[in-house]
C-alpha cells in the first residue's frame, strides 16, 4: 500500500518533470544510471566478502583507490587503457590477498577486531597514497572509440564513455552472477555464504575459497576505481566517498546479495543525480532518507536474509 | 589471541566491575535478583560504600594533580593539551560508555558532538550574523544540548534495528551523511565555511576565553561524565545495559525491554557527547564541516580504542596520547604524515593489545607479579 503510494508519487513528479523539461529529465536518469554502475562495481565486491566470511572491509574503499592510482600509473606508461583496467583490477586484488592473508585469517569471527583492524589499514594506506601521489587530481584517457559523445534521442548528445560504463557494469554484473551460479567455484562460494562450516566438512579447503573471494571482490573495487577514475577524476578522499557508497548501497540493498548490490546501487545512484539536479543543497538527505526507510520497513535490506 | 579471549576482554571485562561472578550464563540470571548496587561488604552503609568506592587514595592524588595542573604548566599545555584531551575526551568517553558497557560501537558520536556544536553557533552568536540567532549563551547551550541529544536517541533508534558489525556502517554512513549535508548546505550550516568567533562566555570577571577558567570548565565537564558513567554502571540500568550486551536474547526472555534500554544508552551517550561538543566549538572558536568530517570521527574511536574501553578513565587516558601526539610527533616526523603515525599506532594497539592501554598496563603489572592479569583478578577490576 504504501510503497504503491511511494511509486505513484515518484510516476506524477517524473511526469511534471518530463512535461517541464525532458532533457534535464532524461540527462539525468542517464547520469544516475552511470552513477549506480560505478556504486555496483564497489558495492558488490565488498558484498561478496561480507556474504561469504563476514568480514567487513572498511578498508575496500582504499582499494579502490589504490586501485585507481595503479592503473593510471600502467595506463600512462603504456598509453593502453585496457591495460590500466587490468592492472588496477590485479593490483587491488593483490593487496586484497595480502590482507586475507596477513589479518582476516587470524580474526576469524572477531568482527569488532576485524573492522577496527581495516579502519587503522585505510588510515595508513590514506596517508601512504597522499605521501606517493600527492594530492594533485588525476584523469585518464579512454581510448578513442568510447570517447566523445553519442546523439541519443530524447538527450541530444551523451558522453560515450558514460554509456560504455553502464554497459561494462551490466557486463559484471551478468558475469558475476554466471560465475556464482554456474561455476563450481562460485557453487562453492554460495555453499560458503550458507553454511561455511558444513562446506569445510565435505572436504572444500575454505581458506582457498575464502582468498580467492577476496582477491575478486578488492579487485572488483580496483577495477572500479580505474572504470569511476576515467568517468570522474581520482583524487585523495575518493576513498571515503566510495566507503560511504558502498556502505549505504549494501545496507539498502542487504548484505551478501550481488542482486541486492545492484538495486541498492540504482536506488542510490537515481536519488543522488536526480537529487543534484532538482534540489542540490538536499541531495545527500535523499540518500539518508532512502537508508532510514529501508532500515525501518527492512532492517536487513532489500534482498537480506536473516544470518 | 582466540575468539572468545577478544570477545571477553572487548565486553565483559566491564561487566565484571560490578563484581558478579565472570561464568556468563549465571551472571545473568543472578543479575536480575540483585539489589541496585551489588557490591556486599557487611556492616557499611550503602553510601558510604559507593563513596568509597568512587573515592579511593588514588583518585584523590589524580584530582589533586588534575587541579594542581594549570598552576604549573604553560598556557600551552594548559590550553592545547589539558583542555584538549579533557574536551576530546568526553567525547571518547560517551563511546566507551556505549562501546564498552552497551556493546554498541557507534561511529556517530562525533557527529552527536559536531550538531551540539553547530546549534551553539546557530542559535548564539557567531561571525554569520545572518545565521546566528543571537540568544544569550545559557539558552543557547541548552537548546544545543537538548537538541543533540534528542538528535542521538534518534541515531540510536535507527541504528538499534541491527546488531553489532552493522551498528558500526550505520553509524559511519549517518555521520558521513550529515557531514555532507552541512558541507552542502549553505541556508543553516553556512556550507563549507561553516561558522567563525564562536566565543566562549564570560560569567562575571571570569572569562572562558582564557586558558586556566576553560581548563577548569572543561575539568568540571569531564569529571561529571565520568563519575556518570561509573555511577550509571551500577545502577540497575547500567546492570541491565551489561546483561543486554552479553545475551539479548535472555534479557528479552527476562522482561527487559532490550531496545527501550539501548535507545536510552544512546540518549545518555548523546548527552556527553553533545557537552564535549560544546566544549570543543568553544575551544576551537569555530566550527565547519572539517571538524565532524569521517577523520574525526574516526578519531574519537582511536582515542577509545587506543586508551581501551574496559574503563572509562580509557577514554581520557587516550585523548592525552592522542593529543600528545597530534602535537608533537610533528617534531620526529613530516607534519604532513601525522596520520601514518596516529593510524599506526592504532594498528598496533589494536592487532596486539585489544585492551588499549589499560591492558597493556595490566599486563606489565602481571608481568611484575603486582597482579595477576585482567580477566582472573577480582581486585583489579574495583579499581
Amino acid at each position: 500500500m504504501l510503497g504503491i503510494l511511494v511509486l505513484l508519487a515518484i510516476a506524477a513528479a517524473s511526469v511534471w518533470a518530463i512535461v517541464d523539461n525532458a532533457k534535464l529529465y532524461f540527462t539525468t536518469l542517464l547520469n544516475a544510471l552511470t552513477l549506480a554502475s560505478l556504486y555496483f562495481l564497489v558495492a558488490s565486491g565488498f558484498t561478496l566478502v561480507f556474504g561469504l566470511m563476514r568480514n567487513v572491509n572498511l578498508a575496500h574503499g582504499s582499494l579502490y583507490l589504490f586501485g585507481a592510482y595503479i592503473g593510471w600509473m600502467v595506463g600512462d606508461r603504456s598509453g593502453s587503457w585496457v591495460l590500466a583496467v587490468l592492472a588496477g583490477f590485479l593490483s587491488a586484488a593483490i593487496v586484497g590477498l595480502v590482507l586475507q592473508l596477513l589479518v582476516f585469517r587470524h580474526m576469524q569471527g572477531q568482527d569488532l577486531r576485524q573492522t577496527l583492524v581495516t579502519i587503522g589499514v585505510s588510515i595508513v594506506l590514506a596517508d601512504v597514497m597522499l605521501w606517493i601521489w600527492g594530492a594533485e587530481i588525476y584523469t585518464f584517457d579512454p581510448p578513442g572509440w568510447i570517447y566523445g559523445s553519442t546523439a541519443l534521442p530524447l538527450v541530444q548528445k551523451f558522453p560515450t564513455y558514460r554509456i560504455a560504463v553502464f554497459v561494462m557494469a551490466v557486463a559484471i554484473g551478468l558475469a558475476l552472477w554466471w560465475f556464482l551460479a554456474r561455476t563450481r567455484v562460485g557453487m562453492m562460494i554460495r555453499a560458503g555464504v550458507d553454511d561455511r562450516g558444513m562446506l569445510a566438512a565435505s572436504g572444500v579447503d575454505v581458506q582457498k575459497v575464502f582468498a580467492l573471494t577476496f582477491a575478486i571482490g578488492a579487485g572488483l573495487a580496483g577495477l572500479a576505481g580505474v572504470v569511476g577514475g576515467s568517468a570522474l577524476s581520482i583524487s585523495p578522499g575518493e576513498d571515503t566517498r566510495y566507503l560511504l557508497a558502498s556502505l549505504v548501497v549494501v545496507i539498502v540493498g542487504g548484505m551478501g546479495s550481488v542482486g541486492g548490490a545492484a538495486i541498492g546501487a540504482l536506488l542510490i545512484g537515481l536519488a543522488e543525480q536526480f537529487g543534484l539536479a532538482y534540489a542540490p543543497t538536499y541531495s545527500v538527505v535523499f540518500t539518508f532518507v532512502i537508508m532510514v526507510l529501508a532500515l525501518a520497513f527492512k532492517p536487513r535490506g532489500l534482498m537480506g536474509r536473516a544470518a | 589471541m582466540s575468539a572468545a579471549r577478544w570477545r571477553r576482554a572487548m565486553n565483559t571485562g566491564a561487566a565484571r566491575t560490578s563484581h558478579l561472578p565472570a561464568t556468563k550464563g549465571r551472571a545473568n540470571v543472578r543479575l536480575v535478583g540483585l539489589p541496585p548496587h551489588p557490591v556486599v561488604v557487611p556492616g557499611d552503609s550503602r553510601g558510604r560504600r559507593t563513596l568509597a568506592l568512587l573515592v579511593t587514595p588514588r583518585y584523590l592524588v589524580v584530582l589533586i594533580a588534575l587541579l594542581v595542573y594549570p598552576l604549573i604548566a604553560s598556557p600551552f599545555f594548559t590550553y592545547q593539551i589539558g583542555a584538549q584531551s579533557l574536551g576530546l575526551g568526553l567525547i571518547a568517553l560517551s563511546l566507551t560508555f556505549l562501546g564498552g558497557y552497551g556493546g554498541m560501537v557507534s561511529l556517530a558520536q562525533m557527529t552527536v558532538a559536531g550538531i551540539a556544536g553547530y546549534l551553539v553557533a546557530i542559535f548564539g552568536t557567531s561571525s554569520a550574523a545572518a545565521i546566528s540567532l543571537g540568544w544569550a549563551w545559557p539558552v543557547a547551550v541548552l537548546f544545543a544540548v537538548a537538541i543533540a541529544t534528542l538528535a542521538a536517541t534518534a541515531i540510536g533508534w535507527l541504528s538499534v534495528r541491527t546488531e553489532g558489525i552493522y551498528t558500526i556502517m550505520i553509524t559511519l554512513a549517518i555521520g558521513v551523511a550529515f557531514f555532507y549535508l552541512a558541507q552542502q548546505n549553505y541556508t543553516l550550516f553556512n556550507g563549507f565555511q561553516g561558522f567563525n568567533k564562536v566565543f566562549a562566555p564570560s560569567i562575571g570577571g571570569l572569562d572562558f576565553r582564557e586558558a586556566v577558567p576553560f581548563y577548569y570548565l572543561a575539568l568540571g565537564c569531564a569529571l561529571a561524565g565520568y563519575f556518570l558513567v561509573r555511577l550509571l554502571v551500577r545502577a540497575p540500568f547500567g546492570l541491565a545495559l551489561q546483561g543486554i550486551r552479553d545475551n539479548p536474547r535472555r534479557m528479552n526472555s527476562l522482561g527487559f525491554a532490550v531496545t527501550a534500554h539501548r535507545v536510552a544508552a544512546y540518549a545518555v551517550a548523546g548527552l556527553m557527547a553533545a557537552i564535549g561538543g560544546v566544549l570543543m566549538v568553544w575551544y576551537n572558536n569555530r566550527i565547519s564541516p572539517g571538524t565532524l568530517n569521517t577523520g574525526a570521527m574516526i578519531n574519537i574511536l582511536i582515542i577509545a580504542v587506543l586508551g581501551g574501553m574496559r574503563h572509562p578513565i580509557g577514554a581520557f587516558l587516550g585523548a592525552i596520547v592522542f593529543v600528545l601526539l597530534q602535537n608533537f610527533a610533528i617534531d620526529l616526523v613530516d607534519r604532513e604524515r601525522f596520520n601514518l603515525v596516529i593510524g599506526g599506532v592504532f594498528l598496533a594497539i589494536v592487532l596486539f593489545s585489544p585492551d588499549g592501554l589499560l591492558g597493556l598496563w595490566a599486563l606489565v603489572r602481571a608481568r611484575l607479579g603486582r597482579g595477576r592479569p585482567l580477566h582472573s583478578n577480582p581486585r583489579r577490576q574495583r579499581s
